[in-house]
């Protein structure tokens, strides 16, 4: 039973991946590579790595694709259009590349590249996840510190890139209320009517 | 249960998926997340000669490969966005003004 | 007769001792079957409970001609729901726009598969179950995100994009507020926890985890006061404007499915699960329901009591108090655990 879950979870997992490359639309592209991201958490659980499957859905699919989704809407995306005359060249390299992946995935299915035993089961004692705590944080504490900084110094770069030059327009002047105008007029002032800021647009 | 060399194969199959997509694709949102299937399909490598081997030391590398994509996925799009705003096209195709 | 079922019951089990993998998934199958019946209709129940306490909190009664306190009023909502024109906006992207309200209960209901009802009563114990949980309320932030987008409609859209940030914000602090409870635990497993609270519930080390919990579970299912996205009063409906039908229907159920699942992950990861004084083991389900219960009512009563946040106020509330405080009370746990260890 398991082989043919692998079986199904990678076809699913590749015929996604062909459908983000290939389809027109950047948000359908985004939820194929969703459902590529869980047919693969899928095939993490089948290869006893419960903590990175689960993480997979929860930091890939569950952020990083929210993110995708986020600046597609943003950026209000349409269908790509495909025009000029390097349109054969690009289709050209598709076809040759397609012929590449389809006989290198014949190959090693056939076994010609196979290597290793098979595996069999091992689960580590106390679970997964706790196996995997006590490497992080003894072997692999000097990668985890840094990885930390690493994050630290993407959410500064993403904001401090996203907000751009601070090229804003100086506030508008309020204008006074009419009741209050009374007390700065004078006699012999006129009075124009303050424009609504904007021009009053939908 | 699952011979190696299967996941080895789908990762393989995968990772050429990606860069077609980076070769073939104009958008430049498309072609990161065509970046991050190649990113994935390195991970399924890592996990399965993890599991090969009997060892974490896959999933520990899979772990940090995944913080990291994740930051690299954050600033990227940080310059996409800025990139948008200057030349109003996410097109890479159009987005030459240093280029001849 | 006794002797012919006994000799069933024997064949089955050496058949069942011979095939392991057929026979747990027909158990598995039958459990989600009954937990799946059993959710959709205490989903539209929950909607006759809301209605009820709110009309008394309102001072009023509330539906009570449709049958006998109003206990009818469920079934006639579904089928008006069923018998409503559908109709899709017609620059809608027809795909996306079915997939999202699938997408919003889905994840509700898979959630359930790790919950554990009572001793022994639960679909899986994944050793991963906490994680799975959060997996899914990071899956349910889609429902939201592609329902405002395929509708093709500034108010959804706005609605969609400020319902799925504000989702996304508040999802970290629940996340680290239940790594409280790992702690406690040392296991990830559902089961595990419970196990763990036989003699205290974990309510009573974590208070503020708790109190964060809750809070961030209004935010994630987007009920008052945290329902800006779906303000009645500001935005049409928010993201579900231009759903109709059994669409409509799908969110409506989907929303009330949230709420009775994080409910359960509460009263697991909080309350005890199944613990409870007095009751044999066969009967201990009942004190699940019970806690069950009382959170759902709290639920009901906070949408029907408490204002609405302005959404700065919202996101503020969610970055600058509940995620420091929530790493707060995991530094504190981790803390206080590491020196009560014996070495």
């Amino acid at each position: 039973m398991i082989p043919a879950l692998f079986i199904g979870f990678s076809l699913l997992l590749l015929v996604s991946g062909l459908m983000v490359v290939l389809h027109k639309s950047p948000v359908t592209s985004a939820m194929f590579l969703v459902v590529a991201f869980c047919a693969l958490a899928g095939i993490y659980i089948l290869l006893h790595a419960e903590f990175i499957g689960m993480v997979q859905v929860i930091v890939y699919a569950g952020a990083i694709m929210v993110l995708f989704l986020f600046v597609i809407m943003y950026l209000n995306l349409g269908h790509d259009p495909e025009h000029g005359a390097t349109i054969l060249l690009r289709r050209l390299i598709g076809w040759i590349a397609g012929a590449l992946v389809v006989l290198q995935g014949a190959m090693l299915f056939a076994g010609r590249w196979a290597l290793g035993p098979t595996s069999t089961e091992a689960p580590p004692l106390g679970g997964n996840t706790q196996a995997l705590g006590q490497l992080l944080y003894s072997r692999f504490l000097f990668p985890f510190e840094i990885t930390s900084l690493v994050l630290l110094v993407a959410m500064v770069g993403a904001i401090v890139i996203s907000k751009g030059r601070s090229t804003r327009t100086p506030d508008p002047i309020p204008h006074a209320p009419h009741a209050g105008l009374q007390a700065v007029l004078r006699p012999g002032d006129t009075v124009t009517p303050p424009t609504p800021p904007g021009g009053g647009e939908a | 249960m699952i011979p190696t060399a299967w996941p080895l194969a789908v990762s393989a199959v995968l990772f050429t998926i990606g860069i077609i997509g980076v070769l073939v694709r104009r958008n430049a949102i498309v072609i990161f997340m065509s970046v991050e299937l190649m990113l994935n399909a390195a991970n399924l490598a890592f996990v399965a000669f993890g599991d090969a081997l009997k060892t974490l030391d896959g999933q520990v590398f899979v772990f940090f490969v995944m913080a990291v994509a994740a930051a690299e996925v954050a600033v990227g799009l940080a310059i996409i966005v800025n990139l948008f705003r200057l030349r109003e096209s996410v097109f890479v195709d159009e987005i030459n003004l240093l280029k001849g | 007769m006794k002797r012919l079922l006994a000799d069933a019951l024997q064949k089955y089990h050496v058949w069942a001792a011979e095939h392991p993998d057929p026979t747990f998934a027909i158990w598995a199958f039958i459990k989600i079957f009954i937990i799946l019946n059993v959710t959709l209709v205490v989903v539209s129940y929950l909607v006759w409970a809301e209605r009820k306490i709110c009309g008394r909190m309102q001072g009023r009664f509330g539906p009570n001609r449709v049958g006998w306190f109003g206990l009818l009023q469920p079934w006639a909502d579904v089928v008006k729901l069923f018998f409503k024109e559908e109709f899709v906006p017609g620059s809608a992207n027809k795909v996306l726009y079915s997939i999202a309200p699938a997408l919003a209960i889905v994840p509700a209901l898979i959630s359930f598969s790790i919950v554990p009802f009572g001793p022994g009563l639960h679909v899986t114990d994944l050793n991963v179950g906490l994680l799975l949980f959060l997996a899914m309320s990071s899956i349910g932030v889609y429902a939201v995100t592609l329902g405002g987008w395929a509708s093709n409609n500034k108010y959804a859209l706005i609605g969609g994009l400020r319902s799925s940030a504000q989702m996304i914000s508040y999802e970290l602090a629940m996340g680290i507020s239940t790594i409280g409870v790992l702690l406690l635990a040392g296991s990830l497993s559902m089961v595990d926890i419970v196990k763990a609270q036989e003699h205290t519930w974990f309510v009573a080390f974590q208070p503020v985890a708790f109190l964060m919990f809750m809070i961030t579970a209004f935010a994630e299912t987007n009920r008052t006061p945290f329902d800006l996205p779906e303000a009645e009063s500001e935005l049409v409906a928010g993201f579900h404007t231009e759903y109709s039908s059994m669409k409509f229907g799908l969110f409506f159920l989907g929303e009330y499915s949230n709420v009775i699942t994080i409910c359960s992950i509460a009263v697991t990861l909080f309350l005890g699960g199944w613990n409870g004084p007095w009751l044999p083991q066969s009967l201990k389900f009942l004190w699940f329901f019970a806690k069950l219960a009382v959170l759902v009512f709290v639920f009901v009563w906070a949408r029907w009591t408490l204002p609405r946040f302005r959404y700065d106020q919202l996101m503020d509330l969610g970055w600058k108090v509940l995620l420091p405080v929530s790493i707060a009370n995991v530094m504190l746990t981790a803390v206080v655990v590491y020196m009560r260890v014996p070495r």
